[in-house]
């Protein structure tokens, strides 16, 4: 186990050399001036000459290759041209809205789509499974910003003044502000230090702060303006892990020993949740796991219409602006972050199911 | 000597042709309802998109400002449904440069049916080449391509995408070049996988030595045999692509205004959604039921051809 670990750990490493590649490949290559777009088109051919030996770009490829590398293992990203403010500060800020809005989306797709498919391949073929499936099918071709606006109008004006009305953008409504844990708890921080960004971007994350400090209407409120861009985001995944459990349950179900176990007088529902589903989880976790691509690329969308300053929204309007210092560090946070949490999923295997000894 | 029974593989035999795996593989895919659901749904699209001068009663870049008596992103009008006779009908309604909504969405279908098939079919050919140069030759050659596919699916692929459209140029050329690079890594890896199981197989060997060459074994031997897993990759890969190309014009990096593209249009009303929601509510409709039908036809054939292949 510790030596599967080891080496699934170092297979992962060209992987995420790659995606530096990838990334400081494509952040080159975006047409422009880098000195012009970061000083303004004015720029005289010495001020340009002094700021790219200043940023390194007078040097040769591999030697800023290798310079972008030991910035990025020491947490710098450089600064962003619109905001000239560091890179790294910006996703300490726009982070937690994010992890907030996609592991909501998640659990959402996970308590629903999991039962979902689980109730389809129990039934199956009946009416349940067929109206199941219909669903999950229409909910994998649906695009996700397009449910959003529906959504938005649905919840926010034809159900106006009614009690399920749900506001259509913004992270709380204005005035609501939450106080952050670190404030309450009497922590002395200074503004701009280390321990300050840190406990920031916790306090940031406002239903764990809202839930750690006991303001109820502040998580309330928060909670009412995720609800509309989490159901949004979580649709793909719901309905692609309701069918994978769907098909991985009935796949489980045809063995012999699930046979044995009916056979031996166990009660159905045993049966399904201790025998068939256990067994059909392996499967169902991957694509869990393999989801999170989706949500991130889903939060793109799902921000930039729900109005969220989340890193997806920031993304995108740094790729419109030529924001390269933003856009490098956001995509190589994404893809690390994805990559990271694949590997946790196939680590998690031998957890699931002993059988599997990952020699 | 003719009284002697056949033996049951002559029977089999004798009815050679209707068994053959071809028409095995038709009666199993009628039998799926998802795929005659899907193709029905697909051959209606295909129908639509030739026949769309005929469907659409409007040029679909014609503003009709001066020549009609009406506003932009006036609500859908029906004479059918009790729309006033003397008002000029517009099943749709009309959007923000007051062209006709129904024509345009109809002549979208034209765009999002090349789309799917265009990237696909450009993604099956670089992917089949990798994947079974990568399964055939193996060694440091397949473990290249497939670390390089490796680096590709880490990246969510729509945000790949944008990646590149933004080092590209935005534009419906570059975002179909981008999805279809992104969509590579799933043919090649679908690909290289037949090719690594089929290159083991007797009648592989049989071929070698017979002396057919490596490229005769590849192309005539192998390939041939593990396009069934690529026909389905390719019906799911259409609806995903579809959908991204959708997304990328809906943020606007893919088709520019006046191209009648679904995400586009979407994406210039999306401000008009709590006062024009019917120039949000089709388009975005029209791009569900097209990757709904590919999504089904996929599932079907999947489970026609190899239900081993599910997910």
């Amino acid at each position: 186990m510790t030596q599967y670990t080891i080496r699934r750990i170092l297979y992962s490493i060209p992987v995420l050399i790659g995606i530096l590649i990838v990334t400081f490949v494509i952040a080159r290559s975006i047409p422009g001036d880098p000195c012009k777009a970061m000083l303004g088109e004015k720029a005289t051919a010495e001020v340009c000459e002094r700021f790219n030996r200043e940023q390194g770009l007078d040097k040769p490829i591999p030697v800023q290759f290798w310079i972008y590398m030991k910035d990025i293992a020491r947490g710098n990203f450089g600064r962003s041209i619109r905001y000239s403010r560091p890179v790294t500060i910006i996703l300490i800020e726009r982070l937690p809205l994010t992890l907030e809005l996609g592991a909501i989306a998640l659990i959402l797709a996970i308590l629903v789509g999991i039962p979902l498919g689980v109730l389809s391949a129990v039934k199956r073929n009946s009416i349940i499974d067929v109206i199941t499936m219909l669903i999950a099918n229409t909910g994998v071709s649906m695009p996700v910003y397009w449910l959003g606006l529906m959504l938005a109008y649905v919840f926010a004006l034809v159900l106006r003044g009614t009690p399920i009305a749900l506001p259509p953008s913004g992270r709380v409504t204005a005035g609501v502000m939450p106080t952050p844990f670190y404030e309450v708890f009497g922590m002395a921080v200074v503004d701009g230090t280390f321990k300050y960004h840190f406990l920031e971007f916790f306090a940031n994350i406002y239903t764990f702060n809202s839930i750690l400090v006991g303001e109820w209407d502040v998580l309330w409120d928060t909670l009412k303006h995720l609800i509309l861009p989490s159901v949004a985001l979580s649709t793909i995944p719901l309905s692609i892990i309701a069918r994978m459990t769907r098909s991985s349950m009935l796949e489980v179900l045809r063995q012999d020993y699930i046979r044995t176990a009916r056979a031996k007088g166990l009660r159905e529902r045993l049966v399904i949740l201790k025998h068939a589903f256990r067994n059909a989880l392996l499967p169902i976790s991957t694509i869990i796991g393999l989801q999170l691509g989706t949500l991130f690329a889903g939060a793109v969308l799902t921000e930039s219409i729900f109005g969220l300053a989340g890193v997806g929204r920031m993304l995108f309007e740094a790729i419109t602006a030529r924001d390269f210092p933003i856009v490098q560090a956001f995509t190589v946070v994404i893809a690390v972050g994805y990559v990271i949490a694949n590997l946790l999923v196939d680590l998690s295997y031998a957890f699931i199911d002993p059988r599997i000894k990952l020699d | 000597m003719d009284s002697i029974p056949l033996e049951p593989e002559a029977v089999q035999t004798k009815d050679y042709r209707s068994n053959s795996l071809f028409w095995v593989t038709l009666r199993s895919i009628f039998r799926q309802r998802s795929a005659i659901i899907g193709g029905t749904i697909l051959i209606i699209l295909v129908l639509v998109a030739i026949f769309a001068p005929l469907l659409a009663p409007y040029d679909p870049e014609e503003v009709l400002i001066g020549k009609e008596d009406i506003s932009k992103r006036q609500a859908p009008c029906i004479h059918l449904l009790g729309c006033p006779e003397d008002q000029p009908q517009h099943i749709l309604g009309v959007d923000g440069n007051v062209r006709d909504e129904f024509s345009r969405v109809i002549y979208g279908t034209r765009v999002s049916l090349f789309i799917g098939f265009s990237t696909v079919g450009f993604a099956i050919i670089v992917g089949t080449l990798l994947g079974a140069l990568g399964g055939y030759i193996g060694g440091w050659v397949d473990n290249l391509i497939m670390r390089v596919m490796d680096v590709l699916l880490a990246f969510p692929s729509l945000l790949l995408a944008i990646a590149i459209v933004t080092v590209l140029g935005r534009g419906l050329q570059n975002a179909l070049l981008a999805i279809a690079i992104v969509s590579i890594p799933r043919y090649a890896r679908v690909i290289r996988g037949s090719v690594l199981s089929i290159k083991e197989q007797e009648f592989v060997s049989a071929s070698r030595a017979l002396g057919g060459g490596h490229m005769h074994i590849l192309f005539r031997r192998i390939l041939p045999n593990a396009i069934p897993p690529l026909i389905v990759q390719g019906t799911l890969g259409i609806a995903a692509a579809i959908l991204e190309a959708a997304a990328l014009s809906f943020l606007g990096l893919g088709a520019q205004p006046p191209t009648p593209e679904w995400g586009t249009m979407l994406g210039s009303e999306r401000n008009q959604v709590f006062t024009a929601p019917h120039l949000v509510f089709f388009p975005g409709l029209a791009i569900m039921v097209t990757v709904l039908s590919f999504n089904l036809l996929g599932d079907g054939l999947r489970d026609a051809i190899d239900p081993r292949l599910k997910e």
